[in-house]
């Protein structure tokens, strides 16, 4: 570990202060005079016609201030919420997009559906409201089940199907020969478990209006504050993007919940400016449960193709993507360009197809969680080439050896649109093996088995594509927006540092990370940096956090800033040395040249007490950038996971878990081992117990933590994790992203360990003790 | 869910039936219940304050009676409204058999429960639902014994008269 606060160095976290002492401000946190209630109104039914609706009582109630529906916010012209991403099917058609008023007008389509909202001077009273509210709703058939939706009673009026696209990539007839020629074929039916993201803090938004000048606030727990500006304002409309400001104060965890542009934020505001007065709704986890986009949810049929030697000839994958009612913000992007271009994994495989049919069902919208469409697609490759080890007797980490891709081979074009800059995925590999002793793995078998307990080994050797994205290829492939972020440093007149950054911060530890990029690039005290964030009215713009983008998109942009800085500064000590500025070095916080040296400090108080300056400059030591990544970043490493598992109970004892990852360069050790055990936390839960599920008729049945199985720290072990790093090729700190891994990887070397102790049993996640007990004959 | 029990009525079937018919009796039997009316159409109109586990209501319930043979048996449909709570609808088949002056009642029925009801009352609704049903027939009991309901049995009763002789619950 390295000492200091610079780069490499395991600086404690300095937000841990104000998040462990009960002293963050969260949305719920702040208040506004005059501040109002507002609960929602949400469909009981899956998919329903809604008849009138009687607010009178509500109304009548002593409190109540208002009642607003679906015909109110569409008679006052608001509008659909969009998906950002457009998906074009095999035969080149758009996919197919289901209005999503923010309230439902006529009909709701799954249970949860906001369709009105009722304000009162309390909360109390805004409960007692909704209450009285009386809706008639006529029931309507809903379809739940993804597998036989395309062939269902359509959800939504007007739309042909309940399909959203049909979408492929790859090239299926050279697939399908090179399947056809194969020396073996291995296929696999698996599902993708359906999962709810439960961050800490539920989501909560504060709407505010100042009819004075006209200006609209709003407070909320979002991902990216900048996105949900730009959203409300040019399609939505509720003001525009100058009379708007968005602010993500504290934010308790997202996981990609908090990415979208959901119906309540929206309507807190739009309501607060009909109102004219502060609206604050805080969601009670019920509604977290119906109601934030859920994750996953694949149904996938797949055959790898190995010759004689158990090289891999081909992949072919056909998936059925559960979108849920409606196009969630990026909810058609997840199950299409962020899984199947990962089919290829860490592995030479020439040939790949893959489709996915994304389906309407009456449920809750799916959307990115945790990862993203490439823990779906890892389970898919991880487990296909586990199975094909044991279908061809084969040791599962020599057969992917054999398949890697080599050093050499870099960069490496796969067959489904992806360049991987670099990697080393035999060194993961061969340090995961030795932490994890597999060499002794057969001896600890047979011990379990002694004891009555059967243990397994499982693999899972993960790539995922990280600090999202370059902007013309996301653009390319039908993102709606850039994905570049932006970055300013301050520096003060006494020298202390103000940045900002677009990225944001809800659990990550920028404040601490990014403290230490710009302390070790510009050479000042860690204490004399602070990280703002999470506030369009404070900085320029950004595009947020996701997809393990902010140190890799987001710190690249403050070393753009950083260099400028540099360069004018060059330009002040130039002339502060009488010399020519590039006679002048920069190391350490100093400007130097011969025997002249100034410090960073010194240069920044010249700049802005311009006394004796260069005619040509501008005063002021402040600068702006904006980093637009040239590829993706390719973090990839190997997993490997031990279970013992009870013959009697079935019940899964997750005994080890080792991970390397290669993250590129490394800035906070300990904030990245962090990272990683929250992801593996979060995947051992997706492979052993969270599964979100609805009844025939649409109702959620996990909808509350009696129902709904989150991990605990007693489920899991005392995970190893260690790193390998190659740096990333194409951004100035050579890093590449660490927030997803944990839970990319592990769930499929979970599921393969079990499998193993089920001797090559296709065992569905979540592996309940009750899915085991009946694999092994249970009844 | 599906349910199905039954219950030893220390009252003859033509009394039993009466009884099961008249609104008065039905609100004084049903715990929590605020009104409960006769409409035209011979079905009831019923308001019942009520509890599944966290969730707390006031229920708007429709009862609409089916296959009516007096005095043996008849089938209750039931749609239950509870605005943000959630919704219940369900039947229910009622049969009376003579016992000498007792008469049997059995009932089997099944229902389907949406919103806040199933997301979060889905684990409880099967006990909550039998104990209603328990509570209902206790009062029952008592109402056609002729003695007010009370639910702390007095040591000369057995106490056990109105505990269901059986109860099937399958979710």
């Amino acid at each position: 570990m390295s000492e200091g606060t610079g780069i490499g160095a395991s600086v404690k976290r300095r937000e841990d202060v104000r998040f462990l002492t009960g002293s963050g401000t969260y949305t719920d946190d702040l208040n506004q005079p005059g501040q109002t209630y507002g609960v929602f109104l949400r469909s009981p039914h899956a998919r329903a016609r809604i008849g009138a609706i009687d607010a009178s009582e509500a109304l009548a109630l002593d409190g109540v201030l208002a009642v607003y529906t679906g015909q109110d916010s569409a008679a006052d012209g608001l509008g659909d919420l969009p998906c950002g991403w457009l998906v074009k099917s095999k035969d080149g058609s758009d996919m197919v997009s289901a209005p999503r008023p923010p309230l439902a007008v006529t009909q709701v389509n799954y249970v949860g559906e906001p369709y009105g909202l009722v304000v009162g001077e309390t909360l109390a009273a805004a409960q007692q409201g909704a209450e009285l509210v009386m809706t008639d709703f006529t029931e309507l058939n809903p379809v739940v089940d993804p597998a036989s939706a395309a062939d269902s009673e359509t959800i939504h009026e007007g739309l042909d199907s309940n399909v959203v696209y049909d979408w492929g990539l790859g090239d299926e007839e050279a697939t399908d020969a090179a399947l056809a020629g194969a020396a073996h074929v291995t296929q696999l039916d698996l599902s993708n478990n359906r999962l709810i993201p439960n961050a800490i803090e539920p989501r909560a938004a504060i709407g505010v209006y100042e009819a004075a000048s006209g200006d609209y606030t709003l407070y909320a727990t979002t991902q990216n504050p900048h996105l949900e500006r730009l959203v409300l304002a040019a399609f939505v409309q509720v003001a525009p993007e100058h009379k708007l400001r968005v602010v993500a104060p504290d934010v308790g965890g997202g996981f990609g919940s908090k990415i979208f542009i959901y119906p309540e934020e929206t309507i807190v505001l739009w309501a607060a400016g009909k109102l004219g007065r502060p609206i604050k709704w805080t969601a009670h986890r019920y509604e977290s449960f119906l109601a934030d986009a859920h994750g996953r949810d694949h149904i996938t049929h797949a055959q790898l193709g190995l010759d004689r030697d158990g090289r891999f000839v081909a992949l072919k994958v056909s998936t059925t993507a559960n979108i849920g009612a409606y196009l969630s913000t990026f909810g058609s992007s997840v199950p299409t360009f962020l899984y199947g271009t990962l089919l290829a994994g860490q592995y030479k495989t020439p040939n790949i197809y893959v489709e996915t049919l994304g389906v309407y069902t009456n449920t809750c919208p799916v959307d990115a969680y945790r990862g993203a469409g490439r823990p779906e697609a890892t389970f898919v490759v991880e487990r296909m080439v586990e199975t094909a080890a044991r279908e061809l007797g084969r040791d599962p980490a020599e057969l992917r050896r054999l398949n890697m891709i080599q050093p050499e081979d870099f960069p490496y074009e796969t067959p489904v649109a992806l360049v991987y800059d670099t990697g080393d995925y035999e060194a993961s590999l061969d340090k995961a093996l030795e932490l994890a002793d597999y060499g002794g793995f057969e001896a600890r078998r047979r011990e379990s088995a002694a004891a009555g307990k059967r243990r397994g080994v499982g693999f899972a050797c993960y790539i995922e594509a990280c600090g999202i994205a370059p902007s013309q290829l996301a653009i390319s492939l039908g993102a709606g927006v850039g994905l570049y972020e932006s970055g300013e440093i301050r520096i003060n007149p006494t020298g202390s540092v103000s940045v900002f950054t677009g990225a944001h911060s809800h659990g990550q530890g920028h404040e601490t990370t990014f403290a230490q990029v710009v302390s070790d690039k510009l050479g000042i005290p860690f204490d004399d940096i602070e990280i703002v964030h999470g506030d369009s009215g404070r900085m320029e713009f950004g595009l947020g956090t996701y997809g393990s983008r902010s140190l890799a998109v987001g710190g690249s942009a403050l070393i753009v800033a950083a260099d400028k800085i540099i360069a004018k500064g060059k330009k002040i000590a130039a002339h502060m040395m009488e010399t020519t500025d590039d006679n002048v070095d920069f190391e350490d916080g100093t400007f130097s040249s011969g025997n002249q040296q100034a410090t960073i400090q010194e240069v920044a108080f010249a700049s802005y007490v311009p006394a004796d300056y260069p005619e040509d400059l501008e005063p002021g030591l402040s600068e702006k950038a904006f980093y637009d990544p040239k590829n993706f970043t390719y973090p990839a490493g190997t997993h490997i996971a031990e279970v013992e598992v009870d013959e009697e109970t079935g019940e899964v004892d997750l005994v080890s878990f080792v991970a390397v990852d290669d993250f590129g360069e490394i800035i906070n050790p300990m904030i990245v081992d962090g990272q990683v055990h929250g992801g593996l936390a979060q995947g051992a839960g997706q492979a052993l117990m969270e599964h979100g599920r609805y009844d025939d008729y649409g109702q959620l049945q996990t909808g509350s933590y009696m129902d709904y199985c989150m991990p605990r720290a007693d489920d899991l072990p005392d995970f190893v994790v260690d790193t390998t790093v190659t740096a990333c090729t194409h951004n100035p700190l050579g890093v590449k992203g660490c927030g997803e891994a944990g839970a990319i990887g592990s769930p499929a070397a979970i599921i393969n360990a079990i499998s193993d102790a089920l001797d090559g049993h296709n065992i569905a996640m979540p592996a309940t003790s009750e899915q085991v007990w009946r694999a092994l004959g249970g009844k | 869910m599906d349910q199905s029990g039954e219950y030893r009525i220390p009252a003859e079937r033509a009394d039993v039936w009466r009884a099961l018919n008249d609104p008065d009796t039905l609100k004084r039997c049903i715990d929590g219940c605020q009104s409960m009316e006769r409409r035209p159409d011979g079905g009831f109109a019923a308001v019942v304050k009520a509890r599944v586990g966290p969730v707390r209501a006031v229920f708007n319930a429709a009862l609409d009676l089916a296959d009516i043979n007096p005095p043996e048996s008849y089938t209750i449909n039931v749609a239950v409204k509870g605005g943000p709570a959630g919704f219940a609808r369900g039947s229910a088949a009622v049969t009376l058999a003579a016992q000498g002056e007792e008469t049997m009642l059995r009932y089997a029925a099944s229902a389907n429960i949406g919103g806040k009801l199933a997301q979060i009352g889905s684990r409880l609704i099967d006990g909550a639902a039998r104990k209603m049903a328990d509570d209902f027939f206790k009062a029952f009991h008592a109402e056609m014994s002729g003695r007010t309901p009370n639910p702390a049995p007095r040591p000369q009763d057995d106490g056990r008269a109105a505990v269901p002789i059986n109860i099937q619950v399958n979710t």
